[in-house]
């Protein structure tokens, strides 16, 4: 099996190494590809949208249409996670771990025995728990606001340097996801629930959806921001340039709800119990 | 508003899938509404733009008011109406038709299987109605991964099966996708209607011959045409039955679909058809891939197995009389892309109705099942008569047109191997209506007297018609595929007419 | 000689992405770990998009972000001095699809593993044929 996989591999690499021996030279300014089509989006970035960053202006506006479904992808996606692994029911492991935080004492309870009253002398501890470490986790959580303040600026900024929702959105998740791993996912699930999480991944996508249908009630086509100058009364170019924004802000707010999710749901097997 | 309608027919169902979600953790009765409602909206749109297409017209509609080739513009001519009526019926009348059977195996989950739902719905209806190549990738990834998770859950060996599925789904799409990318660095384009006034100049190069192959294979494997076969039958098989009967229907077929805007539209028919000279061995493929799917299918012990393999045959059908490249073979094929899309429907809803009822679809338990289901067993043969196409089913016309068309091209293999796939679902078909029919008398004669009885008692009792609302929408599929063997003319003369390019004769 | 080297140099990275992707196939074929097939199908996926970005580069192209002159405000947006920005768009899509599709990946991974103790197939095949 091996071999018969390695000669078909080979033999299909060679086959496309001779496919590719046509293309134009590697940083070939007058390839057709860097004349025909790409010139009209460097030259007009400016003049109709207003956004110096021409990757972020093709992206959410001359082909924001293509956007609009890659977030619902990632939509999809945390949505397929829950479908497929979601423990729905409320099973009782069968057995938990409290640990009395005074005494370093841990209890094994099993299924049907009594938890300890809600004081606050216990703990619900992972059953691969590991003793507390005080430095990682105060280091992590002083690491969290910074990194929001990072994300945020990541996703505003994306008009002017390389970022945006999708940049964003990510090291978003991440502050959350990093509280997970040092604390543990009952912290995180505390700060951000999983029905949080799936209301804010579909309105994140319901923004950028939304903006389009906007624009269509508004009266122009699907997604033409320039429609929105008759609510912003910015001018249409600056119109365009607020409309990016706004998909952009919608961006962020699902992909990092879906992170979010992913991550509660494959690290935990979808009991959303005990994770990593 | 009615210059909006193709942006409307998409928006809509996509914008339920939000509303859905959030129904979904507030109130889950709500959401089977909300999504009935959004693929009523795309039907009733798809019906009204095939009406304003119907005479050869064609819209087109820029997203985001940038002018094709910098923005997506979306093109409907009568081909891909044609296919969106198909899409967004199946659609909508299989999501009534299993409302029961989706609150009995996802109950807690029915926000997620809906929003997933019209996702997948959201995702064909855009490949087909898109113009720009690269939008058409993004689509067929959504909606190959909400297929992939409605076909993992189900049976044991669901996951698995969907498993594979990713891998060589994957493989697909990124294959069309490196296509896409060599049509991009040969002419910077990337909407059809520029890169077919663009390619005819460059067609010698041979990036231009790579990316033709490159993307056709990637739709293959998409297709699941015959040696790309392997992750259909299984997926299908173990998938719950709303599932498949979503996916089963649609997926090959809109694939085949784009395998005809690629090779008529975006390349020349005698650019693809001619020049490049494959389209003799692409029939010999098809020809592989009806004797094979057919043989497989005649292996099989379970109904929907056996439908599965009775897929991969017919799209080398639709593949074959696409690649004859002349104009009955052709309009054979579009035509079997919406008569293929009827029958599944039906065959699958059937077995759902089965399953629901019996809990199995091995043959052995369907003894005496046509006397206890009438109607679902009744639309279960007028689908397996129009499969091996019987007058006046639509199966029968459309093939038909793939005859004639092998017979104009002069290939006759093609035509015996459409013949002996239709012996061959004659014998499935009658074997299945033996064993629903006769079955029980004959066990009774041999010697098993009591314990056959003692079944069949058992399963008096417990077997009876699948409930209303899962009967009328399969009787009303059934009833569709006799409406369309009848309007055969009109369809072919006042819209598949116009979607076959006229150099074509 | 020459020829053949400067050829090769040339279209570099598109050898590259040959290589790629082709390492992504084999383990995508070959491979008998679920996890490790996922892997490979991640590597093929990211070949493609080597593939895209370099088409995108242009020679003396800077980045595409649209220099604005810091004195007098203005701007010149001449297509030859940045480089392509459509393929980054698209890969970005390509990206974004090829985490969702190991999401999906994963989260059938774990339920096949759930199901079956292990990710080997073969294994897998053995204790399906056994039932």
């Amino acid at each position: 099996m091996k071999i018969i996989g390695l000669i078909a591999v080979f033999l299909c690499g060679c086959l496309l190494v001779y496919g590719a021996s046509d293309f134009p030279g590697w940083g070939d300014p007058s390839s057709p590809a860097s004349t025909h089509v790409s010139p009209y989006y460097i030259e007009t970035t400016m003049e109709f949208t207003h956004v110096p960053n021409i990757v972020t202006s093709v992206l959410a506006d001359y082909r924001g249409y293509d956007t609009m479904y890659e977030t619902t992808v990632i939509f999809g996606a945390g949505i397929a996670c829950f479908l497929l692994l979601r423990v729905v029911k409320k099973k009782d492991p069968v057995s938990r771990l409290y640990r009395h935080k005074a005494t370093g004492i841990t209890l094994r309870i099993k299924k049907g025995g009594k938890i300890p009253d809600k004081s606050n002398a216990f703990e619900r501890i992972d059953s691969e728990w590991v003793p507390y470490d005080l430095i990682i986790q105060i280091s992590c959580r002083l690491l969290v606001p910074l990194i929001q303040i990072f994300a945020l600026y990541v996703i505003a900024h994306g008009h002017y340097s390389p970022g945006g929702g999708f940049q964003g959105g990510v090291i978003l998740a991440a502050s959350i996801i990093l509280i997970a791993i040092s604390y543990d996912l009952r912290s995180a699930l505390k700060i951000m629930s999983e029905r949080a999480s799936a209301f804010l991944s579909a309105i994140g996508v319901f923004i950028y959806a939304g903006t389009g249908a906007l624009c269509l009630l508004l009266g122009a086509n699907f997604l033409d921001y320039a429609a929105l100058d008759s609510l912003l009364g910015s001018g249409m170019v600056m119109a365009r340039s607020h409309g990016i924004l706004i998909v952009e802000i919608g961006v962020g707010i699902a992909v990092m709800a879906v992170m979010i999710c992913l991550y509660y749901n494959l690290s935990s097997e979808g009991k959303q119990d005990e994770g990593l | 508003m009615n210059q909006h309608l193709p942006a409307i027919i998409v928006t809509v169902p996509l914008l339920s899938a939000f509303v859905i979600t959030a129904a979904g953790w507030l109130n889950k009765k709500l959401c089977f509404p909300i999504a009935i409602a959004a693929l009523g909206v795309s039907l009733y749109c798809s019906i009204s733009l095939l009406i304003s297409v119907a005479s050869g017209k064609i819209i087109i509609y820029n997203l985001g008011g940038w002018a094709p080739p910098w923005g997506i513009s979306y093109t409907v001519d009568p081909l891909n109406c044609l296919v969106l009526v198909a899409v967004a019926s199946v659609a909508f009348i299989n999501i009534i038709a299993t409302k029961k059977n989706v609150e009995e195996e996802y109950p807690d989950k029915i926000g997620a299987f809906y929003t997933l739902y019209v996702l997948f719905a959201t995702g064909l209806i855009g490949i087909v109605i898109t113009g720009d190549a690269f939008n058409l990738y993004v689509l067929l990834e959504i909606a190959a991964l909400t297929g992939y998770a409605l076909l993992g859950m189900g049976s044991r060996r669901a996951p698995l099966a969907s498993l594979n599925y990713i891998f060589l789904g994957t493989i697909g799409a990124c294959f069309y996708l490196l296509g896409v990318g060599y049509l991009y660095i040969a002419t910077g384009s990337l909407n059809m209607k520029d890169l077919s006034a663009i390619l005819p100049a460059i067609y010698h190069s041979k990036t231009i011959l790579f990316a033709f192959i490159i993307c056709l294979t990637g739709l293959f494997i998409k297709m699941a045409l015959f040696p790309m076969h392997a992750w259909l039958p299984n997926a299908y098989t173990y998938a719950s039955s709303p599932a498949t009967s979503l996916i089963a229907p649609l997926t090959t077929k809109v694939m085949v679909y784009a395998m005809l805007r690629i090779t008529l539209d975006v390349f020349t028919p005698q650019y693809s058809f001619g020049t490049i000279g494959i389209s003799h061995s692409i029939v010999w493929i098809a020809i592989i891939a009806i004797i094979m799917g057919s043989l497989m299918a005649l292996a099989q012990r379970g109904l929907k197995k056996m439908l599965s393999y009775i897929i991969v045959a017919e799209v080398g059908y639709m593949v074959g009389g696409l690649w004859l490249g002349n104009r009955a073979g052709i309009t054979g094929s579009i035509l079997h892309i919406i008569n293929d899309a009827a029958m599944t429907l039906c065959l699958f809803l059937a077995v759902g109705n089965i399953i629901y009822k019996t809990k199995t679809d091995s043959f052995d338990d369907l003894k005496g099942l046509l006397k206890k289901m009438p109607l679902t067993m009744g639309a279960f043969i007028l689908g397996g008569l129009s499969i091996i196409g019987v007058p006046p089913t639509c199966g029968f016309f459309s093939k038909w047109y793939l005859i004639s068309g092998g017979l104009a091209a002069g290939h006759y293999a093609f035509v015996a191997a459409l013949l002996f796939s239709s012996l061959v679902n004659v014998v499935l078909f009658f074997r299945i209506i033996e064993i629903g029919f006769f079955e029980p008398f004959k066990e009774h004669v041999s010697g098993h007297h009591e314990c056959i009885t003692d079944q069949i008692a058992g399963n008096r009792i417990m077997i009876e018609e699948a409930p209303a609302g899962m009967v009328i929408p399969l009787v009303i599929v059934a009833g569709f595929l006799i409406f369309l063997g009848l309007m055969t003319g009109n369809i072919v003369t006042s819209i598949i007419q116009f979607a076959i390019p006229a150099g074509i004769s | 000689m020459e020829d053949v080297i400067s050829f090769v140099i040339s279209k570099y990275n598109y050898w590259c992405y040959i290589v790629l992707l082709m390492i992504g196939l084999y383990a995508m074929i070959v491979k008998n770990n679920l996890v490790k097939k996922i892997i490979g199908m991640n590597i093929f996926q990211t070949a493609i998009i080597l593939f895209y970005v370099s088409i995108s580069v242009k020679k003396e192209g800077t980045l595409p972000t649209i220099i604005i002159d810091p004195v007098t405000g203005t701007h010149t947006a001449r297509a030859a001095d940045y480089i392509n920005p459509l393929p980054h768009v698209l890969m970005l899509t390509a990206i974004v699809v090829s985490v969702a599709t190991l999401g999906i990946a994963l989260a059938l991974a774990i339920k096949i593993y759930k199901e079956y103790d292990t990710l080997e197939e073969d294994e897998i095949f053995a204790q399906i044929r056994k039932k």
